[in-house]
């Protein structure tokens, strides 16, 4: 199992890095934390012709408050962001989930950006900047734009990154999305990719009234996405075990999963209407997880 | 297509600088046991899920066929034969052996690595944190339980003599 030949660029600075990724003669690739892109590679899945490493690019790397923002950068080690005093205070569901991926020594090396660039469906990471109502930060050498992540995935493996671009930061809005999290996932082994999931965000009254919620399934669709018909199910009601038994048929009956090895279409709606069940009680109970 | 172009790569192999060439294409896996000799690099998957390749890069624990070659340039590596402290065997690597921890010893290097850096953490241990510690690396042959007694039996050892 050996990859085919590249050309290596190890960049220094982002410039350099986007000037690189600017060459549209060749298939250029980013290389973050080589978690996913390696082993693709490896399997000859993934054959870039020039591999542009971004571990030198220092200033793509860091947690920052700022104003009403968390900023995240691409590079930044997903172990990093799981230990961040800043996430833990601000944003304890990016911790839950992190805590998830695959074992410690995957997140020593795995980043928040590639995870969320390389877009797979049954990832932690895409599903919870989803949740988050995080923004995209793209860098090219024609400039900047921000995407929502909402608009950012397309399907499995594909985002609105286009030729040429960089994710550069991750942004979180403070205050924009409800403070509970709750969260849920199913792997046949620790540190396996779900074979379905849930993550839920609520604001929950005293009397368990909830106010705002946002829901979303994992694994169970080509890309992330909420399921706005659970979202309206939970608003304006009691989180009451009848509730979430209803929210979490609604969240079955509206995604779209696949066959594959690791289990059927109907056996995957089955497990993400659990694992609904299970994320709101937990979020019920201010667990988390 | 971009030629295979040699690469210079110079990093810190068990406290040893090492120079080497190799291709891009190269994993830091097959360059650490090919360049530089240190065949306790083992290479079970050679895509990420065993864990026998795992070596700390730069202070922290990384699966070596998961890097290329020349990323390692300027980087500090310890691999199992870091260990040893000469003839003396590391506490892990004795544990390991009282406690029959490995029967072929194919998976023992990656299990090493990751042990000592969770000792190297200094919190408490108990077998659920030790399982979930050592759950990305595969070993084909104990069943892990003699693997979780030897390094508990080190947390032990240490806590003991703290205690003293
Ligand atoms: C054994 C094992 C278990 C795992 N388990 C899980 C799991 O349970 N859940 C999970 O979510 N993941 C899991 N992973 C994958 C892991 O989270 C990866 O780290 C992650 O998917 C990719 O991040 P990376 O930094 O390693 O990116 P890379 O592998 O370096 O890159 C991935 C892709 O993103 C592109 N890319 C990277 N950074 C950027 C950027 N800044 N801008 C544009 N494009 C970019 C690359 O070109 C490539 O196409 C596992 C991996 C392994 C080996
Ligand atoms: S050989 Fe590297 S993880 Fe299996
Ligand atoms: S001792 Fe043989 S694989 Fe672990």
């Amino acid at each position: 199992m050996k990859a085919a030949a590249f050309r290596y660029h190890r960049a220094t600075s982002l410039d350099d890095a986007l000037a690189v990724m600017a060459d549209d003669d060749e298939e250029v690739r980013a290389l973050a934390g080589g978690q996913s892109l390696v082993p693709l590679m490896a399997m000859r899945l993934s054959r870039p012709e020039v591999l542009v490493d971004l571990n030198g690019v220092d200033a793509l790397a860091g947690v920052a408050l700022d104003g009403g923002h968390l900023r995240i950068g691409a590079m930044t080690r997903q172990r990093d962001v799981e230990r961040s005093p800043l996430v833990a205070e601000h944003l304890p569901l990016l911790r839950t989930a992190i805590g998830h991926i695959g074992h410690v020594t995957i997140r020593h090396r795995g980043t928040i950006g590639g995870s969320v660039a390389h877009a797979d469906p049954a990832a932690e990471l895409p599903a919870a900047v989803v949740a988050l109502g995080a923004e995209m930060v793209l860098a090219s050498t024609g400039g900047t734009r921000v995407v929502p992540a909402e608009e950012f995935f397309d399907s499995y493996l594909v985002t609105a990154v286009e030729p040429g671009e960089l994710l550069v930061e991750v942004r979180f809005p403070l205050g924009a999305v409800p403070a509970r999290h709750g969260m849920a996932e199913f792997t046949r082994r620790a540190g396996d990719f779900a074979v379905a999931g849930a993550i839920v965000l609520a604001d929950v009254a005293a009397d368990l009234t909830v106010r705002r919620a946002r829901v979303v399934p994992m694994a169970v669709d080509p890309a992330p996405r909420r399921s706005a018909r659970a979202e309206e199910l939970l608003v304006g009601r009691a989180l009451d075990d009848g509730v979430i038994r209803e929210v979490a048929a609604a969240v079955a009956a509206g995604c779209g999963p696949v066959d594959d090895i690791h289990g059927s279409a109907a056996y995957r709606r089955d497990l993400v209407a659990e694992m609904t069940r299970r994320a709101l009680a937990r979020l019920r109970q201010g667990a988390g997880e | 297509m971009s030629g295979e172009t040699a690469i210079t790569v110079s990093a810190t192999v068990n406290g040893r600088r090492q120079t080497f060439t190799c291709e891009a294409r190269e994993t830091l896996a097959d360059a650490l046991r090919r360049r530089c000799q240190v065949r306790g690099v083992h290479l079970g998957c050679e895509h990420g899920v065993c864990g026998a390749c795992t070596i700390r890069f730069d202070g922290v624990t990384a699966r070596s066929c998961l890097m290329f070659a020349p990323q390692a340039d300027g980087a500090e590596i310890v691999t199992v034969e870091g260990l040893a402290d000469g003839d003396e065997l590391h506490p892990l690597q004795e544990a390991f052996s009282r406690h029959h921890a490995l029967q072929c010893g194919f998976c023992t290097p990656g299990f090493l690595m990751v042990a000592q850096e969770l000792l190297a953490e200094g919190g408490p241990l108990t077998e659920e944190v030790v399982r979930e510690a050592i759950s990305g690396n595969i070993c084909r042959c104990t069943g892990y339980h003699n693997i979780v007694e030897a390094i508990l039996a080190v947390a032990d050892a240490r806590s003991g003599e703290a205690e003293k």
